[in-house]
């Protein structure tokens, strides 16, 4: 299925104060696949999803998803594919209550109300929050912002999702629930984050960024083993990686 | 200062609340409470300035509402005294300048100002806590789409609903900020000075423009066109025709008549 392939060739960007955002950004991803983009702060990961649906435009270079070239005109049927959820849910939860804002795409593609509906009703039984339907967002915890965010997204049914920072700011329960949730996704995930144990959760692939370049692109695995590059890139092993404290102050209180 | 907006904050969520809940009230379709509301304010405010008697059957209304609805009367009433200055300034020279005596009650002379005053705070009374009776029955999202169903221009209806939605964002974002400047302002007892003041709300103004562009961006990656369109099905049922068309006839009754009039001529004519 050459159909919901993502493709960045050559991607160049500039803010326009001449930060060199990005450089020479290449890479592939096929459909079904869910791929991790890790970098310190100011790697340029979210200049680099901004591409995914034109939000930006690039400086130079281009991007292809699926068999269109992202333009001007093919715009719209991008968006549609490509379901961006955001950092902070509440840039993304707009409306003034959940059941409008998860409506509020298929609404814009110009869905019948019967259609609308029902694509509601299925996108927030999937993320399991049915009961919040006419709830405002300002009054949803956070956990619950990020899943209905999520539904606002599915409810387009895209093929490929691009998340930003999923799991910041969610407590550890509400973590694990929402990794369990992605998990349960077979769209084509792509994935910005600094939480590198949700990458061995979620992501066979990985992407590594610094300084706007791509310094690495591999499967995950390997590219946690590597531990030097990890540290030129500002980066730690995944905690779960890492010695256990636990263990090794048992070991120390031993020792005494 | 801080926990002054805190407190105005919590005091919004609660009409919210209030709206959630699930009563035979809040079931009815909003724009049938919307438009009897309507009718409600226009009977009240369209009576004689002097007219007292007959604005009393009107109190039917709330009392009606605030049983339906399970509402907290002490509440509610409280967010009235918190408006009532503004009509308290309206009113409070009527008797100087209209001191024409209208009412004698005993030895006491009551003056036309001070009717027309009794008047005027009955009539804020019952316009006002009609609309806050509305608002804690329905959600004022579920009102805002209610206008839009009802021939109330799209964009008016957005820009409303828009600046409930970002009134919380906007207080939470303040009160971090002002929180902020009171942990590290010692000496000046938590008040804010004018320059520091300003500082904050350019501050605020920068994060509020960040922010109107991520929403954006969020908006164009759902496909936003330009329009945005509400979809919500609204039933208008029997008891929707029931509710508005009862309480409509009953107030134009009660404006066209003089129900208190009558009413006390009929107990007057039993009890002899």
């Amino acid at each position: 299925m050459s159909h919901h392939i993502v493709e960045a060739r050559d991607l160049e960007f500039c803010y326009p104060d001449r930060t060199e955002a990005l450089r020479q950004i290449s890479f592939t991803i096929r459909h079904g696949e869910s791929v991790a983009i890790v970098g310190a702060n100011g790697a340029g990961k979210s200049t680099l999803l901004l591409h995914l649906n034109g939000y930006l435009t690039p400086s130079a270079g281009q991007v292809r998803i699926g068999d269109c070239l992202l333009t001007r005109d093919t715009l719209n049927e991008v968006r549609r594919t490509v379901g961006m959820v955001f950092q902070d849910p509440d840039d993304q939860l707009f409306m003034s209550t959940v059941f409008d804002d998860v409506a509020f795409g298929p609404l814009n593609l110009g869905l019948t109300p019967e259609e609308v509906k029902k694509r509601v009703e299925d996108a927030l039984a999937t993320v399991g929050v049915s009961e919040l339907a006419d709830r405002p967002p300002h009054r949803l915890s956070t956990g619950q912002k990020r899943r209905v965010a999520i539904a606002s997204v599915l409810s387009m049914s895209p093929d490929i999702l691009v998340m930003d920072e999923p799991t910041a700011g969610l407590d550890p329960r509400a973590r694990r629930r929402l990794i369990e949730l992605l998990a349960s996704f077979t769209h084509t995930k792509i994935i910005a984050t600094h939480d590198l144990d949700m990458v061995i959760d979620l992501c066979e692939r990985t992407i590594v960024m610094h300084a706007g370049e791509i310094r690495a692109d591999g499967p995950t695995d390997e590219i946690f083993a590597n531990e030097a590059l990890l540290h030129q890139c500002r980066l730690e092993l995944p905690l779960r990686m890492q010695g256990c404290p636990v263990c090794s102050q048992g070991g120390a209180a031993r020792r005494k | 200062m801080s926990s002054r907006i805190d407190k105005a904050f919590y005091d919004i969520g609660r009409l919210d609340t209030l709206a959630e809940a699930d009563t035979p009230l809040h079931r009815l379709d909003p724009r049938a409470k919307l438009l009897t509301t309507l009718v409600f304010i226009l009977c009240v405010v369209s009576f004689d300035k002097y007219e007292i008697n007959r604005l009393l059957p009107f109190f039917l209304y709330p009392a009606v509402l605030i049983g339906l609805g399970d509402l907290p009367v002490g509440y509610l009433a409280k967010k009235l005294v918190l408006v009532s200055p503004f009509v308290l300034f309206i009113g409070i020279f009527n008797p100087w300048f209209d001191q024409e005596t209208m009412l004698r009650v005993g030895p006491l002379a009551i003056s036309g100002g001070w009717i027309s005053f009794a008047s005027l705070i009955i009539r804020f009374v019952l316009t006002v806590g009609a609309a806050l009776l509305l608002i804690a029955s329905t959600g004022f999202a579920s009102i805002c789409m209610a206008m839009e169903r009802l021939g109330a221009p799209n964009i008016f209806a957005v820009q409303l609903l828009m600046l409930y939605r970002y009134l919380f964002v906007l207080i939470a974002e303040s009160i971090r900020m002002t929180r902020a400047h009171s942990l590290r302002s010692f000496s000046s007892k938590g008040k804010i000075g004018y320059k520091v003041f300003m500082q904050i709300l350019g501050n605020l103004l920068l994060r509020t423009i960040d922010r109107a562009q991520r929403i954006h961006m969020a908006m164009l990656s759902r496909a936003f066109t330009g329009e945005i369109r509400i979809a919500r099905s609204f039933a208008f049922g029997y008891k929707e025709v029931l509710f508005f068309a009862g309480f409509s006839s009953l107030f134009i009754i009660l404006r066209a008549t003089d129900a208190t009039a009558l009413l006390g001529r009929l107990v007057l004519e039993f009890s002899r």
